[in-house]
């Protein structure tokens, strides 16, 4: 009886050291299936933003991904209500509109119209303003606003300044 | 040790060690089918064979492909197609048959439906089956990244998307299952990982489950008769092989199932040389480019039911819906109440539903290629809503069904 | 008979799901342009019968055009390299030697008096808004004009091979080539990348491809598409209605009519099959033999099963 006892106790905590082997494996093999710390360091871009002309779109590359960045005419910036306007990033006398340019439905990248400034998502309809807003589902919010941080005439994306932190607070756009 | 004696013969030296004639009895000679049978009992050798097909012109695709964002796309297009003794062969059939391993995928799940291959001691049969389904669209979509042509990018893209899990916002899993922030040298290499070991070796190990899982059952006939093999088999042995309802595996049954393959492989090569653009679309035809999304995405076309069941409904309803999709079906055995296991013509209301299930599934399948306007966003929305519907109709009128 | 009523349905069932996929769906995703066979409807018919001695005279020693393009095939070396040439006027005019054979009369007729309109190109290149196109339009040596523009087309025709003789890698470097590459035959839009001995001057060129590119880029827009694989992205009959009319598929694009005839055009596609569907001889030939094949075998299998099966009925 002991003999069994200690056996099958034996066989509990064998199979117990053995599960904590396999779970430290486990645990392995997910942070190899994590991103490169070289991807991760990858992901900062500088933009100069004196080089834009007006109503022109130029789609930037970040972190793999496609940044729209329009400058905005002062009659358009006239013509925008709060919600637009928190949407727009000021850098010295100049608003810009820089956006991930992907459709936050299922990640097409839409198109410019100038004549209507507004966006088309060719994959399933979806519509945004000039700011970027939703206004024609399916997509279920507007378009991303990357993290950046103003430094003069300059925009690094992938660093969080004080404007992008006040964005994310006021649920203007969320951690793309 | 066990006890060895001097051959008489080859045959009997592997016997003491192997059993070989035993394991032939077992597999082939006296491995019982019911005679009561059509040529859609045939589907699994032909799924067997289109496998075999994707594995010899796998290894001649995996010696040369190159699994790099910047060389995958001319590995295949330039150095396989063009500059490889028969690559352009290998490919063709490569592209044709991972096409229609799903066509003869379904015609065989929807023969298990609507025979009821799925009830009565078969329900892991079925399992097994549908684990595999999930197997080959892993492998299916694993597969179609590796030529990195804009719909391989594109797709990935908008597939890997789907476990941001709307509202819940999970980038972070995304970027993990990705490697990266978008489709990149890390997703490329994984899928490759996957495509060309992991998901095969688990394929084999779900056939291995699949073939086991039918032994004892046995298989399935016409009529859903439970047949006594032990007395059919003895009569057959006996010497009345016409009168018995059982014939043997191998030659009866395999020489049978060879010639639908045959036939099926007049078809199939027909399709190699001269009609494979549905197998091989035009849009992956460009390199991959993660600033230029094409205009029109779409799956294979095998995948477009389901695509199109998530498409029409907003982001958080749409991902409920596509995984009911996916799970459902491993279902079928419980949802079904009725213990019928007879041809759908014979089971009432079950009949009704199996056809309205596969006309369904077809209108999903085209509404998920063609752009979401009108009429077609409407046909496919309440399509997807007709499909719900059916399942969870399906224990309703199956519990109401008179015995059979 | 119950067999081949299951053996029907599911064929039936099959076809209409590959009908709606394939042909239905594709229908709906592109519109379908009917080809005008390269007839240039649009453009004025030639009214004079053309001269070649006097084309000569003008074109060429008078350097009507010989002034930007190049005539090997009789003596006129280009007056710029190709760098030189697309810094100067944002692509390298072609060598016109082939060009008799290559472009159709009635579109060298209009294209030689009024470029951006032959070329369809007007949208960018606007006279009234003094944008002027690079090829500046022929004026008349004072003669009738008429005739000159005619003397011009059949020197051209005189000089260069005949249609026949045309091959596809002519056809295809003098009217794409200089502005799209073709990777998987190594062309460049400077000519066919020669192998090196040193890698320095395997660079040197790509640099001076790159260089080529950027002149390019600046003047189309964005760069022309590299054509290694579009006969199987688009095939034939998308790409010979878009170049009859690249404003018909893609409105505003910077791509001109390029005004190939009928023959060149078939030309132009069989050198894109050249590249991107190399191995289509080979593979009708054996998918011929494996067809055969394929039935015999199905043959033997039928055989084989009536063996069997013969008192298991």
């Amino acid at each position: 009886m002991k003999d069994n006892s200690r056996r099958g106790f034996m066989g509990k905590a064998f199979g117990g050291v053995a599960a904590v082997g396999a779970v430290a494996s486990l645990f392995a093999m997910k942070k190899s299936w994590d991103p490169l710390p070289s991807v991760k360091a990858a992901g900062f871009t500088t933009l100069d933003m004196s080089g834009y002309n007006a109503n022109e779109i130029v789609t930037e590359k970040w972190r793999g991904k496609p940044i729209f960045v329009l400058k905005y005419t002062p009659e358009m910036v006239a013509a925008f209500d709060e919600k637009q306007m928190s949407r727009t990033i000021k850098i010295g006398e100049d608003h810009f509109m820089v956006n991930l340019g992907l459709c936050t439905h299922l990640g097409c990248i839409p198109s410019y119209n100038k004549d209507e400034e507004n966006f088309l998502c060719a994959c399933h309809g979806g519509m945004y303003d000039v700011t970027g807003d939703v206004t024609k589902a399916p997509p279920p919010r507007g378009l991303d606003i990357p993290p950046f941080k103003i430094d003069g005439n300059t925009l690094v994306l992938g660093e969080e300044g004080p404007e992008y932190k006040k964005m994310l607070a006021d649920g203007t756009t969320l951690k793309a | 040790m066990a006890h060895f004696t001097k051959a008489t013969s080859l045959k009997d030296w592997l016997n003491q060690r192997l059993a070989i004639e035993k394991v032939e009895k077992v597999m082939a000679s006296e491995y019982w089918i019911p005679k009561n049978i059509n040529f859609l009992w045939a589907m699994g050798m032909v799924l067997v064979i289109t496998f075999a097909l994707l594995i010899v012109s796998g290894i001649f695709l995996l010696m040369y492909y190159q699994p790099n964002v910047d060389l995958a796309f001319d590995s295949v297009n330039y150095t396989i197609m063009r500059e490889v003794d028969f690559g352009w062969l290998w490919r063709h059939v490569h592209g044709v048959a991972a096409s229609v391993v799903f066509l003869i995928i379904y015609i065989h799940m929807f023969t298990a439906i609507y025979y009821g291959s799925y009830k009565k001691g078969r329900e892991m049969i079925w399992i097994s089956g549908m684990l595999l389904f999930i197997a080959f669209s892993a492998e299916a979509f694993s597969g179609y990244m590796l030529p990195w042509g804009q719909m391989s990018y594109w797709a990935g893209m908008v597939i890997t998307n789907l476990f941001a899990g709307g509202s819940l916002h999970a980038d972070g899993l995304v970027e993990w299952i990705r490697g990266d922030y978008v489709p990149a040298q890390a997703f490329l290499n994984r899928f490759f990982m996957l495509h060309v070991l992991l998901v095969p070796l688990a394929i084999i190990g779900l056939i291995g489950l699949h073939f086991g899982a039918l032994r004892i059952p046995h298989v399935n006939n016409q009529d859903g008769e439970e047949i006594d093999f032990d007395e059919e088999s003895k009569k057959y042995l006996a010497g009345d092989k016409a009168g018995s309802k059982v014939i043997r595996f191998a030659n009866d049954f395999m020489s049978k199932d060879m010639l639908v393959v045959a036939i099926y492989l007049v078809f199939f090569f027909y399709l190699v040389f001269y009609h494979y653009d549905f197998a091989m679309d035009p849009v992956n035809f460009d390199p991959a480019d993660g600033l230029k999304t094409p205009a029109h995405i779409y799956p294979e076309w095998y995948f477009l039911w389901s695509y199109e069941i998530l498409r029409p409904f907003s982001t958080n309803v749409g991902l409920m819906a596509f995984a009911f999709a996916q799970g459902i079906f491993l279902m079928l055995p419980f949802l079904d109440r009725s213990p019928n296991t007879v041809p759908a013509s014979r089971r009432g209301l079950f009949r009704f539903w199996f056809w309205a299930m596969l006309i369904d599934m077809i209108t999903l399948t085209a509404m998920g290629k063609v752009p979401p306007v009108e009429p077609f966003g409407s046909i496919g929305f309440y399509a997807a809503l007709i499909f719900i519907g059916l399942w969870i109709l399906l224990p309703i009128i199956t519990y109401f069904e008179k015995k059979a | 008979m119950k067999e081949l009523l299951i053996l029907v349905v599911v064929t039936i069932f099959t076809l209409v799901t590959y009908y709606l996929v394939e042909p239905f769906a594709h229908s709906q995703m592109h519109k379908h342009m009917e080809s005008e066979h390269f007839a240039y409807a649009d453009l004025p018919a030639i009214t004079k019968k053309g001269d070649a001695t006097n084309g000569k005279a003008i074109a060429a020693d008078g350097f009507a055009c010989t002034g930007c393009h190049a005539i090997s095939v009789d003596g006129f070396a280009a007056p710029m390299d190709a760098v030189a040439s697309a810094a100067a006027y944002g692509v390298n005019p072609p060598d016109l030697s082939n060009a008799g054979a290559i472009y159709d009369a009635k579109f060298l007729n209009t294209l030689i008096r009024n470029p951006a309109h032959a070329l369809m190109v007007e949208h960018k290149f606007d006279i009234n808004k003094g944008q002027m196109h690079p090829m500046s339009a022929f004026a008349g040596f004072g003669g009738d004009l008429d005739q000159e523009v005619a003397d011009i087309i059949a020197y051209l025709q005189s000089i260069s091979v005949s249609k026949e003789e045309l091959t596809p890698v002519m056809a295809y470097e003098t009217a794409c080539g200089r502005c799209h590459e073709v990777r998987y035959e190594k062309w460049t839009q400077i000519g066919t990348k020669p192998t090196f001995k040193h890698k320095k001057d395997s660079l040197a060129f790509d640099i001076k491809v790159l260089e080529y590119q950027d002149s390019l880029k600046a003047y189309m827009g964005k760069l022309p598409p590299d054509l290694s694989m579009y006969i199987r992205s688009r095939g034939e009959h998308y790409i010979k209605t878009f170049v009859e009319n690249p404003q018909n598929y893609l409105a505003g694009t910077s791509m001109p009519r390029v005004g190939v005839n009928a023959e060149a055009a078939d030309k132009v596609i069989e050198y894109l099959e050249d590249s991107g569907d190399a191995k289509r001889h080979e593979r009708e030939e054996i998918g011929k033999n494996v067809m055969i094949y394929i039935v015999i075998f199905a043959i033997f299998a039928l055989l084989w099963k009536k063996q069997v099966w013969r008192d298991l009925h």
